[in-house]
């Protein structure tokens, strides 16, 4: 186990780099000047020339990539904007701060909103999921296949929206979603995130009840259920302990899929229910040209999946003795 | 000769049936119809026997004994006749009174022991949960216990292979562990489906001589669903063979292979090789297909692929169904004279 993980730990670590070096020579393959923009509007071409330096625009581009790779290491000084500690992702000359602060700053929001959701519809889809195997074919299955359909045809823009529009503003049951932190107000950390969450929720849940409902057909008619039930083991044993576990490892894949994506910002959801969180902040880098963020935030997307993919590996080890690693 | 007398108590002897399966019907409603898998079943087997089920796949072996533990789908399968097990009625039974019996009382043995086998549990777990549920044993006891039935079904170094899980056995070792579970509250019948099927046939004589041993030590009764007429020669005391989902015949294993009475046993009994029979003697399979249980035939259900339909006269067999008689001791259900049957047997093994 040790083993599989140190060798998967330095395999995701050599993708994040080739990750971080693709968006780099990308970001400077396309049109746009960043030290104009760190210049301001009117910009003699003096300043320009030192916000340049200041930057290391003015160096070949391998040997940015690769102060800027060390800064995540060692920390970097800037030429008149200041040091940078490590792990230094880079100056953001648009907020005139380093990428790491904002990121710290602004991740609690996309995480909470992760988790949040992912507690919801993990919850509410293996439950129906469950429900509806056991129940198959009677009314209570179709009505989880009918809302699971429906759940899966629409799309955050669109409920979203609605529930914005006729929850908050229409008939005002619930509040405008804000972020307080969890530290400060557990209450209110729950209450203002509640939506977003749900509206979330809603859409991720009729995967996982699909999932879930094909997967504990299939395991509820083998052998070793049946096995289990000429043991005398009563229903709820043979669903819980033997059906359920033939059934997590396709859902723990899926779960990690999502989970990463959501960590990675959910841009559309953020900007729904004006969240600050790292889909709104990867957004507004790109329409700033704002380098180093832009780096952070795909960095992190990256990392998400990345490390949930190692860990959903190493979960389906547990789940599965067969896949067991020696 | 030594002062035991077997006769009072020894295998065979009928008056202390101890499960009676009565008239029993089994059938599942399709999208095209009823199959009707068993159709007015009824045996008996004895306290400490070993009755073998003979019958091609879809006879309604396998059904009738998912019906003695209401394993079946109550959803799609209704059932009727009467199934008693020692004082209780199995059919109608409640949920709990079942599952207080299962594993408990009456075991079952499942034909491929790698599928029937939790992939995610140890085998000590999967064995010592039924004695933990059924015995109310602490889980200390109930891991002793799992050692020492995979001690007692040979397994060795039992005390570490209890914590392995059942892909790192081999199949018969698979199926040693199965039948430590089956075993492990020392039921008082064994269900065994197929249970050597999916080995190979040194391993094969392994696990029924391991049967048998353990049927000795503990009095244990056992039905032994096969299709395998060599596994039912070596293990069983009786048998019962059965078509369509009706028995055709039953006896003693003695009766039944030694002087078999009704056609689709002979068909049985030519199909398979024998040592010593000459080699370039072609082996004589039964002709045509099993019926469709959807719409089975006529009167006997056997009566499309019997050779004898002649000898008995003009439409009876395709009309009446015939019951198998006598009531008691060797029976067939087939219209053929006894004379008859004992002639075209004789005829049939001097072909041989």
């Amino acid at each position: 186990m040790l083993r599989f993980l140190t060798r998967r730990s330095l395999g995701a670590a050599f993708i994040l780099l080739i990750v971080a070096a693709v968006t780099f020579f990308l970001f400077f393959a396309v049109p746009g000047d960043p030290a104009r923009l760190a210049c301001g509007k009117v910009c003699p071409p003096e300043t320009l020339a030192q916000a340049r330096h200041n930057l290391g625009l003015d160096q070949p581009i391998f040997v940015q990539f690769v102060e800027w790779f060390f800064g995540i290491f060692a920390g970097r000084e800037y030429e008149g904007l200041g040091h940078c500690p490590a792990p230094c992702l880079g100056y953001s000359f648009v907020n005139r701060e380093p990428v790491f602060s904002t990121i710290v700053d602004r991740l609690p929001v996309t995480i909470s909103l992760t988790i949040g959701s992912a507690i919801i519809f993990l919850i509410f889809g293996v439950g129906t999921g469950i429900i509806a195997a056991l129940k198959q074919g009677k009314p209570l299955d179709k009505i989880a296949s009918i809302s699971s359909l429906i759940g899966a045809s629409v799309q955050i823009y669109f409920i979203g929206t609605l529930a914005m529009y006729f929850l908050v503003f229409q008939w005002q049951v619930i509040e405008r979603p804000r972020y307080v932190p969890i530290t400060e107000d557990p209450i209110g950390w729950a209450y203002g995130l509640m939506l977003p969450w749900v509206v979330l929720a809603i859409i991720f849940t009729a995967n996982y009840t699909r999932m879930t409902r094909s997967t504990m057909v299939e395991q509820l008619g083998e052998d070793y259920v049946r096995t289990a039930r000429a043991k005398g083991m009563s229903a709820r044993t043979v669903v819980l302990r033997f059906a359920l576990r033939g059934t997590l490892t396709p859902i723990a894949t899926i779960f990690g899929i999502d989970l990463a994506g959501l960590i990675g910002g959910a841009i559309i959801t953020e900007t729904t229910f004006s969240l600050q969180g790292i889909g709104r902040l990867s957004i507004q880098s790109v329409n700033n040209s704002d380098l180093p963020m832009l780096m952070a935030t795909v960095l992190l997307a990256a990392a998400a999946i990345v490390v949930l993919n190692v860990i959903v590996d190493a979960l389906y080890a547990v789940i599965d003795p067969r896949v067991r690693l020696s | 000769m030594t002062a035991v007398t077997l006769t009072e108590t020894g295998p065979g002897r009928r008056g202390d049936s101890f499960l009676s399966v009565q008239d029993l019907h089994v059938s599942f409603s399709t999208e095209d119809g009823t199959v009707k898998a068993v159709d007015g079943l009824s045996f008996e087997v004895e306290k400490g026997t070993t009755l073998g089920i003979v019958g091609e796949s879809g006879s309604g072996k396998s059904v009738t004994n998912l019906a003695i533990l209401g394993l079946h789908n109550t959803e799609h399968a209704e059932i009727g006749g009467e199934i008693w097990f020692e004082d209780q009625e199995l059919v109608g039974a409640s949920r709990t009174t079942l599952e207080r019996l299962r594993g408990n009382q009456i075991a079952m043995i499942f034909q491929d022991p790698l599928t029937a086998l939790s992939p995610f549990h140890t085998v000590g777990r999967q064995i010592g949960e039924v004695y933990r549920k059924h015995k109310g044993a602490s889980k200390r006891e109930a891991r002793d216990r799992a050692i020492e039935m995979l001690d007692r079904v040979g397994i060795p170094n039992a005390r570490v292979r209890v914590d392995d899980y059942p892909h790192h056995f081999s199949g018969g070792m698979r199926q040693r562990v199965m039948i430590a579970m089956a075993l492990v509250c020392d039921p008082s019948l064994v269900i065994a489906d197929e249970p050597t099927t999916a080995l190979d046939v040194t391993v094969q004589a392994q696990i029924l001589d391991l049967l048998k041993d353990l049927q000795d030590q503990m009095g244990t009764s056992i039905i032994l669903i096969t299709h395998d007429l060599g596994v039912v020669a070596q293990a069983a005391h009786n048998v019962l063979v059965m078509y369509a989902g009706r028995a055709v015949e039953r006896g003693t294993v003695r009766e039944v292979l030694g002087a078999p009475r009704h056609p689709y046993t002979w068909g049985l009994l030519s199909s398979a090789p024998r040592l010593g029979s000459s080699v370039d003697v072609p082996l004589k399979p039964v002709r045509g297909t099993p019926p469709s249980l959807l719409n089975p035939p006529s009167g006997c259900r056997f009566h499309p692929r019997c050779d004898y339909l002649k000898q008995v006269g003009p439409d009876l067999c395709s009309t009446e169904q015939p019951e198998l008689s006598p009531e008691t001791g060797h029976a067939d259900a087939c219209y053929l004279t006894l004379k008859q049957k004992q002639e075209i047997y004789t005829e049939l093994m001097e072909g041989r």
